[in-house]
């Protein structure tokens, strides 16, 4: 069998399996689809919750942004698994007494002003739209590398099977496809990482292998890492190379922006009890660890091992040519992730650093003139490993299934939360307070249609600015969201004059400064200053704005609070209420 | 006690436990393996090859913040009993 029709089977299994269940877990009222009717296993609900965090982003392109940068791009791994302490000391189990199905909802009422809903929605609909995109595109992506079809195509049956059993089970559905679809892309990463694993190091266990000794040179392996990096012209891995400060704000804009995001907030809201949803964030950050501490694992050995391929004798001596490259190499090129150009005709393969000044005297000498490989795309680290370790075709097909169930969940979890936001925040609360259960159910499954259908244009038709949206979107949640929800819960006297002046506060200069830098919407050109760090503001990087954000909306809400009239007196007693796990279950009633 | 009270002391015990575990939430990852990385550097402690701050900042504060939740969830349901504010 080739690796085209096994690949279309394990995919095509796993879509069966997705669509099965959302018939199975039919949501029959609004309880059912916005909260899956509060029945969710705590420990169900974290790994519906790892899955639903963990983007085709993650799966496919985490490993690379680790490798390729080292010891710099640990924000990353620090920012998106530290955002799930602050959602379980300082937001889950109090949003889930409140006992309601949305953010804004949480937010019009404890600051009892339909501004601060329709604020709040607006906020919840640039994040998770701007989020959305990149995860549509992604799924295309995954369908054309795997399944040999068009981008459009891929992308049009993922959005019909996100439509099947988002539309069908609503939260419910997708709880339980989340679930599926997390087993399947952690076995999918775990399997090759092992055996990269074992192949480098003799450890099975890659996270333990990152820190163990290099079978090969007898070195530990962070040390071989370093060294041929250096010999290369390149920075050491594990050294610090970029600015303190930004590293500092970058990891806190990606922790507090985390805890911000409504599409994992509402995950929360599905289990039964208060200490559920304590208990069911912790289970959320294991299993989104098994994936976070192998990545970093797998990208090191990757990378050690491609370099170690390429010189197969040492830096020192010459690299491997071109016509004896490894047959993985050769497949990857077709898909041009991967290409060399022979630009001293030695037909060799000369891998450095040519934009490093010390190592440019060491090149001439031995007659190279440039880097050879001139594409190197980092989501191969994850892509070629299993034919890199030489393992079975039916392993890369569950990496093409995998990928594609990271892609999925997560577009599903941010379509949830966009639907609701205007079926449940817009319609029932604003236009048409008087509809029934019903009728709402039905509306909900409108807007998820509409917004499965924005999702999928916006996909086709990428504004072209893929990369910085997610960026964009963290900022966004950290500067808007965030503040307004702790402060709900743990300032009393927060009222709603400094809540909704807080939250634009965060939300327009977040979004300036972004802009400034990386033009207005993105657009490129229009960007009024140069996005270098000459150019920052006190040197912060567009990216790690979003922490500065949120303190200018917490500064913001206080001053203003001080300044106008105390909520009212229920509205301190809603506050207190919340503040206790006592009578979750009557809330869930409602 | 009155409810009043009750719910005020509960809040207090919580305002500190959720204290303590930020601040060690903030020193194992802005702390040991950023800010504090070069200072840890100078101990003769490495892990694999490298200093403990990088060990940190690829491992170490994941692992801890998993640790943090399951204690904060275990004392948290040890302190509503203890309030008889639990769920019933």
């Amino acid at each position: 069998m080739d690796q085209f029709t096994l690949n279309l089977i394990v995919v095509g299994s796993t879509f069966a399996l997705y669509i099965g269940i959302a018939i199975w877990a039919r949501a029959g009222t609004t309880s059912d689809y916005y909260a899956a009717s509060r029945g969710v296993n705590p420990i169900v609900n974290g790994a519906a919750t790892a899955a639903d965090w963990m983007s085709a982003a993650s799966f496919i392109s985490m490993a690379g942004l680790i490798a390729f940068v080292g010891y710099g791009n640990s924000s990353f791994l620090m920012g998106w698994t530290g955002g799930y302490v602050l959602l379980a000391l300082l937001l889950a189990p109090y949003l889930r007494k409140f006992g309601r199905f949305t953010v804004p909802e949480f937010i019009g009422d404890r600051f009892y002003s339909t501004t601060a809903r329709i604020t709040a929605v607006i906020c919840l609909l640039v994040i998770s739209i701007t989020y959305v995109i990149g995860q549509m595109t992604g799924a295309g992506v995954a369908f054309s590398r795997f399944l040999e079809v068009q981008n459009t195509t891929g992308l049009l049956i993922a959005s019909t099977v996100v439509f099947i059993y988002a539309v069908l089970g609503g939260m419910k559905g997708i709880t339980y496809t989340q679930l599926a679809q997390y087993c399947v892309l952690i076995t999918a990463y775990t399997i090759p990482a092992v055996f990269i694993s074992l192949q480098l190091t003799g450890n099975p266990v890659p996270p333990l292998g990152l820190f163990s000794t290099h079978a090969e040179s007898g070195l530990p392996l962070l040390s071989k890492l370093d060294q041929v990096l250096t010999e290369l012209g390149f920075h050491d891995y594990t050294g610090h190379h970029g600015s303190t400060l930004n590293m500092f704000l970058f990891t806190l804009s990606l922790m507090v922006g985390t805890a911000g995001l409504p599409h994992v907030i509402i995950r929360f809201f599905t289990v039964p009890k208060v200490a559920d949803a304590r208990k069911s964030a912790g289970w959320a950050l294991v299993f989104i660890a098994l994936l976070y501490l192998t990545a970093p694992a797998v990208g090191a050995m990757a990378k050690l091992n491609i370099i170690t391929t390429i010189y197969p004798d040492g830096t020192a001596a010459e690299p491997i040519r071109y016509d004896d490259r490894p047959d993985w190499m050769h497949n990857w090129e077709q898909t041009g992730l991967l290409a060399f150009e022979d630009k001293n005709d030695d037909g060799r393969i000369q891998y450095y650093n040519d934009r490093s000044e010390e190592f440019a005297p060491i090149a001439e000498a031995r007659g190279w003139e440039g880097n050879e490989i001139v594409t190197f795309n980092q989501d191969i680290l994850v892509l070629a490993n299993p034919e890199i370790a030489q393992l079975p075709p039916w392993v890369l097909a569950l990496i093409a299934a995998g990928g594609l169930a990271a892609a999925l969940s997560t577009a599903a979890g941010l379509l949830l939360a966009i639907s609701s936001a205007i079926s449940h925040d817009l319609l029932k609360s604003v236009f048409a307070p008087n509809i029934t259960d019903k009728q709402e159910l039905l509306y909900a499954r409108i807007s998820m249609a509409f917004a499965i259908a924005l999702a999928t244009w916006l996909g086709l038709n990428p504004p072209g600015f893929a990369a910085q949206v997610v960026a964009l979107a963290f900022g966004l949640a950290a500067a808007t969201l965030f503040p307004a929800l702790m402060m709900g819960i743990f300032s009393k006297k927060m009222n709603t004059h400094g809540a909704v002046a807080g939250m634009l506060v965060g939300l327009i200069a977040t979004c300036l400064y972004i802009f400034t830098y990386l033009g207005w919407f993105f657009i490129p050109g229009t960007n009024m200053l140069a996005n270098t760090q000459e150019n920052w503001l006190f040197g912060i990087s567009p990216l790690s704005f979003g922490a500065v954000g949120a303190m200018l909306n917490f500064a913001t809400a206080i001053i203003v609070m001080k300044l106008t009239k105390a909520p009212p007196p229920e509205i301190q007693e809603l506050v207190e209420s919340i503040r206790v796990p006592r009578g979750a279950g009557a809330a869930s009633d409602h | 006690m009155s409810l009043d009270k009750t719910a005020q002391a509960y809040w207090a015990a919580n305002i500190r436990v959720i204290t303590i575990c930020l601040i060690i939430w903030a020193v194992v990852s802005f702390g040991f393996a950023i800010l504090f990385r070069p200072l840890l550097a100078m101990l003769p402690i490495t892990i694999g090859g490298v200093d403990l701050g990088f060990w940190f900042a690829q491992q170490g504060s994941i692992l801890t913040f998993i640790v943090l939740i399951f204690y904060y969830t275990w004392y948290m349901n040890r302190l509503d009993r203890k309030f008889n504010v639990d769920e019933q």
